[in-house]
């Protein structure tokens, strides 16, 4: 699609749309030429060098990862000494030569990025709208079956409800904690330790964090020693022990603290950038005219940083509208706590319907879909 | 800033005190699986991670040699052993579920089926009879033992061993190397033709690459299995390493070119007017001078694919062979879910690396943070 769109909308380089597509054509070639000789290259070695060593995983392993990278390699050098060799830039036609090649080479750097993202990207939004029009194997056509059933099923409005519920709490608690984390942080002389450690979480997998909070939510019997951190306090102050994950509505709760814990180091981290770079005039002004440092810090720094805010806003946004590996492992979707990622995984996986997957991942996207305009907009303002 | 805090005490307390409990809330939960992973086994499923330091209080019910063992020493037939297997100290003792610490250590009690019953602090027993006892089953003794804190790193070899985990860190290493180095290659290259050199729809693919950084991974899942398995390629490495590579791209690329175009113009241009070619410049002076941007990508890739679970499922296989580090811990959720001993040494072992990695290159992941917040996970 992105060469296509290049190609229909943009003036040609030197000689009118014509050449723009012989430009195209020649990189084209060029290209698969490039990409056809290094994979060999890459392939023949393997399958040498595979005959000679021992029959281990992990040698094996080693080996398809240096070649990979190298035939990475080998395409981008070679295919430049293809474009040298087609246009070499000396003897007589050395100005028109260095000319042609320049218009070709950008598509040759461009080339393989375009197109895996075409590929990986592009191609599956298109396919998933027409899988969304089809039966589970994905091959007949059952016009709008998929949408009406998503509209009557009870499921997918829990995971709406659901997803609604994430969407409100994560992103206003993860904001919100990091730019508390990032305010305090700023003021003391141990903060970049703080930070360090309040950052954390955010090298952990999704799944390594809900075993650990999984531990935390432990759940015995009343009576018998709790080992689930959360239980122990409860019961410390005289409360029951509660099995959380599994009290419908609440345990929704439960499981957003995970993201949270997540993404507010996240947060700080970009708020704190940002509080730094607020002109210190203002605040002196503000503290000359006698401003508590609560007032300061509400009415002076922060309508300063909105901007920040609103882009942290909807990166954890993006980020929740995804949400998966927490509820596929703490509860797999069981007790009221079922969100769109993970129903679209059951679907996939467990259901083996493709046309409904595919439906229930375009909401997702369509979901997306305003902030994605949101970002190309500001992108583009950026960029002039 | 620090100025106004500074003139008021108080209040520096509270930040300080406000920060700790911070810190606390968001270290205590990753600590106390690491505490809870060195742990015995024992220990871990009846205390908390937080009483790991103190002595653990503990209820042992052992069985009695039977009763035909005795031997005869006088005019009695006697039963001697220990109720302990790896030692501990007695504080109480009981012959019925009822009332398993009916007795104090040394106090003499009286068997149903005739004879007396003692037993120490250190946890032996004697069991005498008047005349020979009949064969039978051994008697139940409760014991309350109090033991001293054990750890151990048992934990940790059981699940590298023998629960697969030392297999799945290889698989996870395998998948994540390539898919880090080589959406670097392909994007570096793009980024600088993005940047540098002026062809037709530079602005177009641009805003297409800021747009395909939100698409959803949820979206890309069937259309590109279905794919795969039309091609061939099926649950392959290559496969993975190319699906990550497509998802990572957008932000590699975008990440790369902001950086790439806010170098230095003049030394891009000498260079030119130096005779040097595009493919030089690329190598020769724009991937040294970019290697804070690379470096801030690779870190990001780095813990998006270590850390990833949907892409290795879909695309890999989820046999014993090829579960990455968290399809296993995934996976162990399901099958070992009271096993804590187990969990918390698996989950220790999956984010050990990551978190490694994050603590050597914070600075990097910081910049790239700023320089290009906008994809999700």
């Amino acid at each position: 699609m992105a060469i296509s769109s290049t190609a229909t909308s943009s003036p040609a380089g030197s000689s009118g749309p014509g050449g723009f597509f012989i430009t195209l054509a020649i990189a084209l070639i060029v290209m698969i030429a490039g990409i056809v000789v290094s994979v060999a290259c890459a392939v023949a070695v393997f399958a040498a060098l595979n005959t000679v060593l021992p029959d281990i995983m992990l040698i094996q392993a080693v080996l398809v990862m240096i070649l990979g990278v190298a035939a990475c390699f080998g395409y981008f050098w070679g295919s430049n000494r293809i474009l040298d060799t087609i246009y070499p830039p000396r003897g007589r036609n050395i100005a028109d030569n260095i000319n042609k090649a320049n218009g070709i080479r950008p598509w040759l750097f461009l080339g393989p990025a375009v197109v895996i993202l075409g590929i990986y990207l592009v191609y599956p939004v298109i396919n998933s709208i027409i899988l969304s029009f089809h039966g589970p194997d994905g091959n007949r056509w059952i016009g709008g079956a998929n949408y009406a059933w998503l509209a009557r099923d009870t499921a997918f409005r829990e995971s709406m409800r659901n997803n609604i519920l994430w969407l409100f709490v994560v992103p206003a608690a993860a904001t919100f904690f990091g730019l508390i984390a990032a305010a305090l942080t700023d003021r003391i002389g141990w903060g970049n330790l703080a930070k360090s450690l309040i950052f954390m979480p955010m090298a952990i997998s999704f799944v390594g964090a809900s075993v650990i909070w999984k531990f935390i939510y432990d759940y015995r019997a009343e009576g018998a020693e709790q080992i689930g951190l959360l239980n122990a306090v409860v019961t410390f102050f005289g409360g029951e022990p509660q099995a959380w994950i599994t009290l419908p509505f609440w345990n929704n709760f439960f499981l957003m603290v995970i993201l949270i814990w997540i993404q507010t180091g996240f947060a700080m981290v970009i708020l704190s950038a940002a509080l730094r770079g607020i002109p210190e005039e203002t605040v002196e002004a503000a503290i000359i005219d006698g401003a508590s440092p609560f007032q300061i810090f509400y009415k002076i720094k922060v309508p300063q940083i909105w901007g920040t805010i609103a882009v942290v806003w909807t990166t954890i946004t993006i980020l929740v509208l995804k949400v998966f590996d927490i509820v596929l492992a703490m509860t797999n979707g069981q007790w009221g706590s079922q969100v769109l990622a993970n129903y679209m995984f059951d679907w996939m996986f467990r259901g083996l319907d493709f046309g409904r997957a595919s439906t229930i991942a375009l909401v997702i996207m369509v979901m997306v879909t305003p902030i994605m305009i949101w970002n190309i907009r500001e992108a583009r303002k950026d960029m002039k | 800033m620090s100025t106004v805090v500074g003139t008021r005490p108080a209040l520096t307390w509270a930040v300080h005190l406000a920060v700790l409990f911070l810190v606390a809330l968001w270290t205590l939960p990753t600590f106390g699986i690491l505490v809870s992973s060195l742990r015995d086994k024992d220990q871990l499923a009846l205390s908390g991670w937080w009483t790991a330091l103190g002595p653990a209080e503990r209820n042992v019910v052992a069985r009695a040699a039977p009763p035909e063992e005795a031997s005869q020493e006088g005019d009695r037939w006697v039963l001697k052993g220990n109720v302990f297997q790896g030692g501990g100290k007695a504080t109480a003792f009981g012959i019925s579920s009822r009332a398993p610490s009916a007795y104090d250590v040394g106090s003499t009690v009286e068997l149903q089926g005739g004879g007396t019953l003692t037993l120490d602090a250190d946890g032996n027993y004697t069991i005498a009879y008047a005349r020979q006892p009949e064969a039978g089953r051994g008697q139940r003794i409760f014991v309350t033992s109090v033991e001293p804190p054990r750890f151990t790193t048992e934990n940790y070899e059981n699940v590298l061993f023998s629960e697969g985990l030392g297999k799945s860190f290889i698989n996870t290493m395998t998948v994540t190397i390539p898919a880090t180095v080589i959406p670097i290659l392909i994007a570096a290259y793009a980024a600088y033709a993005l940047a540098w050199m002026e062809f037709p729809g530079r602005a177009l693919l641009l805003a297409a690459i800021v747009g395909l950084l939100v698409v959803p991974l949820q979206m890309s899942l069937i259309p590109l299995l279905r794919l795969y398995n039309d091609v061939g390629i099926g649950k392959s490495y290559i496969g993975i390493w190319l699906a990550h590579t497509g998802f990572g791209l957008p932000l590699a690329i975008y990440l790369l070119r902001n950086y790439m175009a806010g170098l230095p113009r003049e030394i891009i241009e000498s260079a030119k007017v130096d005779g040097a070619s595009d493919f030089e410049i690329f190598r020769k002076i724009i991937l040294p001078l970019s290697f804070p941007a690379l470096a801030s990508f690779a870190i990001f890739q780095f813990l998006w694919v270590w850390n990833d679970l949907l892409v290795a499922t879909v695309f890999l296989g989820n046999n014993e062979e090829q579960l990455v580090l968290t399809g296993r811990l995934r996976e162990l959720l399901g099958s070992r879910g009271g096993n804590w001993e187990i969990l918390t040494a698996s989950a220790f072992i999956a984010i050990v690396v990551p978190i490694l990695v994050f603590f050597a290159m914070q600075r990097y992941l910081v910049r790239g943070l700023l320089a290009g917040s906008v994809k999700g996970g």
